[in-house]
């Protein structure tokens, strides 16, 4: 098989935040009853966290459940493993009404991070980046300006955001314009 | 700028989020209806300078339908609740009525239904 490449093959930029293309990220979108205890449980075994609350995302040591809509999850693993842990999960829930899906190729994922971060995000970003309302742990579908995509925080106060593959470079882009060392607006 | 709250997610989405859906609770005409029936099905539509239900999209968001009511003129939002209805819940019917008096709209009214 090919060597895999991730969307900018590791490219960065550092302005008033830093932007980074983080390379490979397993991820595995999981339709399904949340409330079910056979999902719970797939979900656990397959990334050791828990089923987020509603706008979270739990993360555990090799792995993390985010909350993507009433239906469906997104699940971080490791690249190396999506395949066999997306097997796990169709195996595990056989018989449920529910569907795991390997998007780890999909998709494009960066990590934002610096002093400045909260607000390069939140100038792409229709959303409230003050320090109150938009607390680590919490995971949110929106748009990249003119692109869907999500984020969460960290507890180091660093964004992951995770967007189409296919939009990727754009959205390296964009964030790097939006961290151009001279356009600090200085709201966040 | 319209906010409004998604009913599933909880995220209080702007409207570059949501995708508008035209007018809520359409009931459809299809074949075997007679050609009035399906003329005002297809074309007829409330302009209301007032109380409005919709229907919208959390497009950038969990990709939901939702029903939202609102006023068109104020542009305040009464509220917005799940699509999986055919009428607006009596809640929300109760606070548009106190909100404003004698409203009216398609088979939906202040007091009534």
């Amino acid at each position: 098989m090919s060597k895999a490449v991730s969307v900018l093959n590791g490219a960065r930029y550092s302005g008033l935040a830093k932007v980074e293309d983080a390379g490979l990220q397993g991820m595995i979108t999981l339709r399904g009853d949340l409330g079910s205890a056979a999902l719970k449980a797939a979900v656990k075994a397959a990334t050791g966290a828990g089923v987020p609350a509603q706008g979270a995302i739990s993360v555990a040591e090799n792995g993390a459940a985010a909350w993507m809509s009433p239906d469906e999850l997104l699940l971080l693993v490791p690249y190396e493993d999506a395949v066999a842990k997306t097997a796990e999960v169709a195996e595990a829930l056989k018989g449920e009404h529910a569907l795991a899906v390997n998007v780890s190729d999909a998709r494009a994922f960066f990590r934002l991070s610096g002093e400045g971060a909260r607000e390069v995000l939140g100038k792409v970003s229709p959303v409230d980046f003050d320090a109150a309302a938009f607390t680590p742990g919490q995971f949110r579908r929106s748009r990249l300006a003119q692109v869907a995509g999500a984020y969460w925080l960290n507890e180091d106060g660093s964004f992951c955001i995770v967007c189409f593959r296919s939009v990727g470079e754009y959205v390296f882009k964009l964030l790097s314009a939006a961290a151009h060392p001279q356009s600090k607006v200085g709201v966040y | 700028m319209l906010i409004l709250e998604c009913p599933y997610c909880g995220v209080k989405a702007e409207e570059t989020e949501l995708a508008a859906g035209g007018e809520a609770h359409l009931k459809r005409f299809g074949p075997g209806s007679s050609d009035d029936a399906f003329h005002d099905y297809l074309f007829m539509r409330e302009n209301p300078k007032g109380v409005h239900f919709e229907r919208w999209r959390h497009a950038n968001g969990c990709g939901k339908w939702f029903h939202a009511a609102r006023c068109t003129m104020t542009l305040e939002v009464f509220g917005t609740y799940s699509a999986q209805t055919t009428e607006p819940p009596q809640e929300l019917q109760e606070k548009i009525s106190a909100k404003r008096p004698g409203w009216t709209w398609r088979e939906f009214s202040d007091g009534q239904k």
